[in-house]
This record gives C-alpha cells, sequence and structure tokens, in this order.
C-alpha cells in the first residue's frame, strides 16, 4: 500500500502551530516518534491533543509547522494520504458499520478489495486473519459489529487500521469505553504489538500511560510543557504537570453522621432493552448525608438501576421508597419535583441538548419554575443572571453562556450538568459515571462537589466502574452482579482485590479467611 | 462570535442560492431558453409595477404562514410534509362555518370562519402527530397519506354535498362552492387589487411564533423536544406530548392559510385551491432556516418566483412548472449546504480552499514567510 515510498520508521512534527476563531489550538507543538516506540500525549480535555492528531492525519491542516516522515517533509490532505504514509489512526468514537460484518468493514476501506459492482470479501477475510494472526488480536472477519462487546470492537478498530497498511498508530482515549477487564487486556496487547509499530497513545488516565508508554509528552493550552521517560516520573508528577498544579483527588474522610434513611428500594425488578428482567430484586438503601458507591462491571443492571430511580423505566415490581413516598412508575417529572436530582450515564445526549445554550441548559428542568417563568412566560434576565453565577460557581469555562453546549469539552459538559443539578437543592442525586472520560482537573472539581454536597447532607448514589472513584469517594460500597446487589461493605474494609472478586460475581471471603466446614453438596446429593 | 456564525451561515446559503440558479440554467438551457432573460423576467418582472407587488405578497400570505407552522413542527422534532392536506381540510371547514351562518355580521362571522380553518387543519395534523406520539408511526408517511385522504375528501364535498346549486342548475357543473357571503371576506389593503388584510394576520404571527418559540415556556419545551429529546425526557418533560402539540401548531397554521385563502382571495372554495402551497411551504421555512426572521423574507421572495415564473410562460414562453424544478434544486442545494454549516471539517475545508483562492500577491502582504 505505501508503493514505492519506504515504510515510516520516524515521524517528526516541528513547530506546529494551528489557529481556530478564538483560540490558538497548537502552538508550536514538536513531537518526534519511532518505530518500536510508544509515545504518550497527555493533557487535559481542550489542550490540543485531538486537533493535533487531525492535523496529523490530514484532517486539518496546520498554519505553520511541517510533518515529515522518514525526514522527509510531507503535506497531508486527507486521511488517505497519510495512511499511503503508513500512519493510522483510531477514533475514540469507533467509525464501523453497525450492520455489517468485520470483513465488510474492511473492504469499505480498501480500494484494492473493491471489484466490479461488489466487494472482495473472502480477500478482507484473508487480510483480517493475517493481521489479527500476526499482532495476536484475535478477531471473526464474519461477525456482525453489534454482536460484539465494545472491546471487540476496539480489537476490530485496531485490526481494521493495521489492514490499511498503518505502521504508526495513533490512538485517541482507546479505553474510554472499556471496562477495567478490556482495559488491561488493550494495554497488555499493545504492549506486544509496539516491539514492531509505533504508537501515539492519547490518554488522561496516568495509570494506562505509565503501564504502556516509553515516552511521555504532556499539551497543556495547546503547547507541549514536558517531554520525558515514562519511568522517571511518577503519575502524580505528571498529573500535576498535566493541570499545571498539584492534583489531589479529595478523599472521603469518613466520619460520615450516618443519617436518616432517604431512599429504600425494595425487590426491584426492571426489563432491560431487549425483554429480559436485568433489575432482579434489588434492595439497597441510601441515606442522607452518604455516598453510596455501587461498584460493578458495567452491564449488570446499572443503567437500568438509574432509569428506574429516575422514572424513564418502567419497574416490573418492588418499590422505590424516597422519604417514605413509593416513587416506582412515576413520571420523570414528579420524581425531579420530589427532590432527585440525576447525572446521567450519557451526558451528551441525556444531560444536555447540544444545541441549545449553556443558560438554557442549566434551567433544563426549572424553566417553568417561577424563578424562570411567571405567566408562561420566561424571564430572560433572570435566567441569564443564573447562568453567570452557576458559571463561576462550578468554573464552567466557556466563551459565554450563550454558546452551544455541545461544543464544550466533556468535563465543562459534565459541570454544566452538575451545576443545574445541584443548585435545584435536591435530597437524594443518582450520579451514574460522573467522571468517565473527563480530565484530572474537572473530576477532582467534579468529585470535591460530591463531597460537599455529602457534607451537607444529600444522599449520594455513585455509580461508577472506577474502584478507585467508588473506593475514594463513598462511604459504603454495594457491589451489583447481575441485577442484583450481591454485597455492601463498608468503604473502610473495601479492597480492590475484595471488590474485583465481588464484580465477578464470586461469594466474598469474609476475612477472616473460614473454610466453610464440609464441601456444599451438588444438587440431588443431599443427605440420603 | 455569533455575528461570525451569522455571516458564514449567510454566506452559505448565498453561495448556495447562486449554485442553485446556475444548475437550474443548465435546464433552461437545454430546454432552449435563455437563462439571463428568464431569470431576469423571474426576479424583476413581478417588482416592476404595483399590480406585481400585491400579486407577489397576495402569494406569500398562505407560504408564509404554512412555513411558520412547519418552522414549529421541524424545531420540535417532528416533519410535518402533510401542510397541503391541512389547507384543504381548513378550506372546506372555513367554507362551511361561513356558509352556515350567513346572516352573522362580519366581527363574529369572519374570525369565526377563520378559527374553524385554522382548528381543522389542527386537527387533521394533530392525527399524524397523535399516531407517532402513541405508536410511534413514522410522521413522512402519514402526513403525505392524509394528505391524499384530504384530497378525496376535498374532492368528494366540491362534487357533491357542498357543490354550489346554481353549476347544477346552469349544468356547468364546475366544481366548486357557493360564494361565501361577504361578511366572511378579508377587506382589501390596496383597492382594486387583490392585496388583503391576510398579510397583516401573517405578519402577527410571524411575530407571535417568534415570541412562542424562545420567549415561552411552551416553546422551550418543544424545542427541546426536537433538539434533543432523551435529554428532554431526562428533564421531565414529556416529549410525546409536544410532539401532538407541534403537529397541532403546524396544521392550524396550514388550515389558517387555506382559510386566509378561502376568505380574501378566492371567496369560495374552488379547486386546487391549495396550488402546491403546503409543499412549498417547506421550501420556505428550510430557506428561512425555521426562523420567523427568515420566513417573512424568504416567503416573499418565493412569491416573486412564482408570479415570475407565470410572467416568464408569457414572455418568455418557458413553462411556469419550471419554478418547480428552482424549488427543487433549492432544497437540494440547502440539503446539501447544511453539512457546509454544521461539519467543522468542511467549514475548515472551505475555508481553506476561499484562502487558496486569494492570489499569492494578495496574501504575501500580510506578512507570510516565504
Amino acid at each position: 500500500m505505501t508503493g514505492m515510498l519506504a515504510p515510516i520508521s520516524e515521524l517528526k512534527l516541528e513547530g506546529i502551530t494551528k489557529r481556530f476563531p478564538g483560540v490558538l489550538a497548537c502552538d508550536g507543538i514538536s513531537l518526534q516518534v519511532r518505530i518500536g516506540e510508544v509515545l504518550a500525549l497527555v493533557g487535559e480535555n481542550g489542550a490540543g491533543k485531538t486537533t493535533l492528531m487531525n492535523i496529523i492525519m490530514g484532517l486539518y491542516r496546520p498554519d505553520s509547522g511541517t510533518i515529515s516522515v522518514n525526514g522527509e517533509a510531507v503535506h497531508f490532505h486527507s486521511p488517505g494520504d497519510a495512511y499511503a504514509r503508513g500512519i493510522g489512526m483510531v477514533h475514540q468514537h469507533f467509525m464501523l458499520v453497525p450492520n455489517m460484518t468485520v470483513a465488510e468493514n474492511l473492504a469499505l476501506g480498501v480500494k484494492e478489495l473493491h471489484r466490479f459492482l461488489r466487494l472482495d470479501l473472502k480477500g478482507a477475510a484473508r487480510m483480517i486473519r493475517e493481521v489479527s494472526e500476526r499482532y495476536e488480536l484475535p478477531v471473526n472477519p464474519d461477525a456482525y459489529i453489534w454482536q460484539l462487546s465494545v472491546g471487540e470492537q476496539q480489537r476490530v478498530e485496531l485490526v481494521k487500521t493495521l489492514c490499511l497498511g498503518a505502521k504508526l498508530l495513533i490512538l485517541d482515549e482507546p479505553t474510554s469505553a472499556l471496562t477495567p477487564q478490556e482495559t488491561d487486556d488493550l494495554i497488555e496487547r499493545l504492549q506486544r504489538m509496539s516491539s514492531e509499530l509505533a504508537i501515539i497513545f492519547i490518554s488522561h488516565k496516568l495509570n494506562e500511560v505509565k503501564a504502556l508508554s516509553d515516552r511521555v509528552s504532556i499539551l497543556r493550552h495547546g503547547a507541549v510543557v514536558f517531554n520525558g521517560q515514562t519511568v522517571n516520573h511518577e503519575p502524580n508528577e505528571l498529573a500535576a504537570l498535566m493541570t499545571g498544579h498539584d492534583v489531589t483527588l479529595p478523599r472521603n474522610e469518613g466520619s460520615g453522621l450516618q443519617g436518616q434513611p432517604l431512599v429504600a428500594v425494595k425487590d426491584l425488578c426492571v426489563r432491560g432493552d431487549r425483554g429480559n428482567l436485568v433489575l432482579d430484586g434489588l434492595s439497597l438503601e441510601l441515606r442522607t448525608g452518604e455516598i453510596l458507591g455501587v461498584a460493578g462491571v458495567s452491564g449488570n443492571g446499572q443503567r437500568e438501576l438509574a432509569d428506574a430511580l429516575a422514572g424513564l423505566r418502567p419497574v416490573e415490581s418492588g418499590e422505590i421508597r424516597f422519604e417514605g413516598k413509593d416513587l416506582a412508575n412515576r413520571s420523570p417529572r414528579e420524581i425531579i419535583d420530589a427532590g432527585m436530582g440525576y447525572v446521567p450515564e450519557d451526558r451528551q445526549t441525556e444531560g444536555i441538548v447540544p444545541s441549545f445554550s449553556i443558560k438554557d441548559n442549566l434551567i433544563l428542568k426549572d424553566f417553568a419554575s417561577r424563578k424562570f417563568s411567571s405567566m408562561s412566560f420566561l424571564k430572560p434576565g433572570e435566567i441569564d443572571r443564573n447562568a453567570e453565577q452557576l458559571r463561576e460557581r462550578f468554573d464552567v469555562r466557556c466563551p459565554s453562556t450563550s454558546t452551544a453546549t455541545g461544543s464544550l469539552s466533556g468535563g465543562n459538559i459534565q459541570k454544566v450538568i452538575l451545576a443545574r443539578e445541584i443548585a435545584r437543592g435536591p435530597k437524594a442525586l443518582v450520579a451514574v459515571y460522573p467522571t468517565r472520560g473527563i480530565d484530572m482537573g474537572a473530576q477532582e472539581f467534579i468529585h470535591s462537589q460530591l463531597l460537599d454536597r455529602r457534607r451537607e447532607g444529600i444522599g449520594i448514589l455513585l455509580i461508577s466502574e472506577e474502584l478507585e472513584e467508588v473506593m475514594n469517594l463513598s462511604d459504603r460500597i454495594a457491589v451489583i452482579y447481575k441485577g442484583k446487589i450481591l454485597k455492601v461493605l463498608p468503604a473502610v474494609e473495601a479492597t480492590r482485590e475484595r471488590l474485583g472478586i465481588l464484580m465477578a460475581g464470586l461469594a466474598d471471603t469474609d476475612p477472616p479467611l473460614v473454610p466453610t466446614g464440609p464441601s456444599i453438596p451438588a444438587d440431588g446429593a443431599t443427605h440420603g | 462570535m455569533d455575528k461570525q456564525k451569522v455571516a458564514y451561515s449567510g454566506t452559505v446559503i448565498l453561495a448556495v442560492s447562486v449554485i442553485a440558479a446556475f444548475l437550474v440554467a443548465l435546464v433552461l438551457l437545454a430546454i432552449g431558453a435563455s437563462p439571463l432573460e428568464t431569470y431576469k423576467t423571474i426576479l424583476t418582472g413581478p417588482l416592476s409595477d404595483l399590480f406585481g407587488v400585491t400579486e407577489v405578497l397576495v402569494r406569500s400570505v398562505p407560504l408564509m404562514l404554512v412555513g411558520l407552522g412547519i418552522a414549529i413542527s421541524f424545531r420540535s422534532g417532528i416533519i410535518n410534509i402533510g401542510a397541503e392536506g391541512q389547507i384543504q381540510m381548513g378550506v372546506i371547514a372555513s367554507t362551511a362555518v361561513a356558509l352556515a351562518f350567513p346572516g352573522l355580521p362580519k366581527l363574529y362571522l369572519l374570525p369565526m370562519a377563520l378559527l374553524a380553518g385554522a382548528l381543522a387543519g389542527a386537527l387533521w395534523g394533530g392525527i399524524a402527530g397523535w399516531l407517532r406520539a402513541r405508536l410511534q408511526v413514522n410522521e413522512i408517511l402519514s402526513t403525505v397519506m392524509l394528505n391524499y385522504i384530504a384530497a378525496q375528501i376535498y374532492t368528494y364535498l366540491l362534487r357533491g354535498p357542498m357543490l354550489d346549486p346554481t353549476e347544477l342548475e346552469t349544468g356547468s357543473g364546475t366544481p366548486q362552492s357557493m360564494r361565501l357571503p361577504v361578511a366572511a371576506f378579508l377587506d382589501q389593503i390596496v383597492p382594486g387589487t387583490r392585496l388583503h388584510t391576510g398579510l397583516i394576520l401573517a405578519l402577527v404571527a410571524a411575530v407571535l411564533v417568534w415570541v412562542l418559540l424562545w420567549k415561552t415556556t411552551l416553546g422551550f419545551r418543544m424545542r427541546a423536544a426536537g433538539a434533543g429529546a432523551k435529554a428532554a425526557r431526562y428533564a421531565g418533560i414529556s416529549v410525546e406530548k409536544y410532539l401532538v402539540v407541534a403537529m397541532l401548531f403546524a396544521g392550524g397554521f396550514a388550515g389558517l392559510a387555506g382559510a386566509v385563502e378561502v376568505t380574501g382571495v378566492h371567496h369560495r372554495a374552488i379547486e386546487g385551491i391549495s396550488s402546491g402551497y403546503g409543499f412549498a411551504g417547506i421550501v420556505v421555512a428550510l430557506f428561512g432556516m425555521l426562523h420567523p426572521g427568515g420566513i417573512v423574507p424568504s416567503s416573499v421572495f418565493f412569491g416573486i418566483l412564482l408570479i415570475g415564473a407565470d410572467m416568464t410562460q408569457r414572455s418568455a414562453s418557458v413553462p411556469a412548472n419550471m419554478v418547480l424544478v428552482l424549488q427543487g434544486v433549492i432544497i437540494l442545494s440547502i440539503v446539501s449546504g447544511q453539512s457546509f454549516l454544521r461539519n467543522p471539517y468542511a467549514q475548515e475545508r472551505l475555508l481553506r480552499w476561499l484562502r487558496n483562492l486569494v492570489p499569492t500577491a494578495l496574501r504575501s502582504k500580510k506578512g507570510v514567510q516565504p
């Protein structure tokens, strides 16, 4: 595919500058990466990582600066040009057609497989098998994309990029949608592959950076502020460089005033999208002034639990008592009015209306309240004042509060959502994956907000798959497995290992480890 | 920032119009007409005298009303292709009411006739809204089908129960209703022309729609449901309800357009009274960026096109149907132009391309290093 050109051995960027109206996205960035090397590119959202990668891939053209491959300057006009020189990118959001097979997805992008009026799918399958054997990335060419888990889809993206002839892979936050197990698996595979490839690994999860990369470059406000060998630097040191100040994620210091019961969920049964019973008799209790973490591998009923609590999914049976009042199967409006706050899983589509301005999204639940409207006319003055106040209090970084919310970074969108939910003064708050894919600075802010609200007596249900987050913030941790709460334990007793075992659905061996008498008799083998 | 955006959108729309005009010019060339001559007639002919201007405005009234309704429905996330049928239902209801109470004074009869038209249109649109909200029936299909049903009902009524008895006596049998009582007429604005007070009604409606969509809680709900149904649902807005409300409004405005046509222009229900306003209204709304401030000028522009097309038929012997070609091409161009309005990559490429058009000599003055 590279034709007569020599295969890529080195990519060098020098003085790359890119300006957008009002923003200096890249400010004289110089980087270098060779085959056999993993370069981690870290930085907060909006630091310019994605813009830089889009420049490399030929989607944007730099205002100044040069890109050179093997010491020879190149000008890419499209991703195709980049691929022709052996540079490929796996985007954060997968670029796969769900109702096509893996082979069909590959064949779409490879000109050599285009025959007259059809695609050479056998050829595509052959390419996939070759690549997946060579790099130990098991992928079934005949599987449909929709049948695959997120981790498998990630592998398909990798294989696809490699099939297109890429020797330098750009991975844009490849682990942001993966479960902890899938993440470990991916990191391991990438480590093995890195000997014959060059990898630019974009992430803000510093433990992954530490595990995978040889060198690390840190971007802040569009400029490289640090270059170094990964082994010589500790994650918290990198975090400080990334954010420009020391980052210590706040922790729950215990001393929680064990409050009154606030939300009592009893024997909750809820069906999933495919009609199967996903929550199967789930019970838990949330008290005032505590953070109850719900830990579990995603897909064990977290989404359905959150939906049922928000009134967006019918409850088959069971109760959700909120201060004694049953809210099961009530409308979202009634639940909101009862004092339940909600930070939904998908902030882009569930948390905000992307095309609405920040100030409109900040009143999305309260526009009809007496504060923001009278006689069903909106009060623009109040709405502006509210937006300016919350923008300051929650440190939302935006050009103005009239900006379309969807154009903000993930962290800032999450701040908008949190601002709205907290400003309403809820009694309980359900936060689902509140910091997924968010940079350290915003994460720190959101965590301290949650802890502050807890101190004020709000009960917070924190659903997360980041064990670190759950363990740092929670007073108690409930482990969810197959639609049930397997165990609730005080956060002080929780360790990574213990939670891991519970999350895998294995019975908890309460410490101290006591052997349980004679082995459990098998079914039907009752004494007799 | 916002001003820049408006300027950018304006430029894109202008470019889109030029491209559309160019494509239509090719068609004109193919049928042996002179594009320049035709465009000159279309664009300047209607405005060359007072009569032409008033006729343009007469056409723009129903277009404006329909376009406003379409904007409400599109903004609320439901696509109304059924304005044509809603207009016809409006015509029937307003004619029936006007004929049923011939003795009432104007103060009562005219508002009643207009209101009846709006209500009938709202009902017809509401059916599609309800089907979508309750049974997830695709509104594009249902509104198109409802158009057929409305057309059949309309034809049946004009040829049967509502047929003017004098048509039977004289035996000419033109399918049309009796003439409305004068008390149901909209007044003329310019004596001796057909321009009627419906224009004022439509302009007031444009202001009201703007207020509704951007200043009231109801408008907030509808726009939220349209722009982000999921988020709206999470925020406690019952999206389905507002789909129906939006269709009631959209149908209501189309029905009102029908009522205005019958009380202002034709003074009786005739065949072909909607004359494609229901579909042209969609183009008007899209061309006006689904905003009343854009829809008002865009409806006048399309009024010019309609009258101009009639004129070319007479002067340049270009079939008036060419205006349909023009409309179609404009829709295609707008929809293609959307990608330049929404997609930042496309924007970047366009800007880059434009920058390359600027001669190098000009650029070197700005201090670009060689």
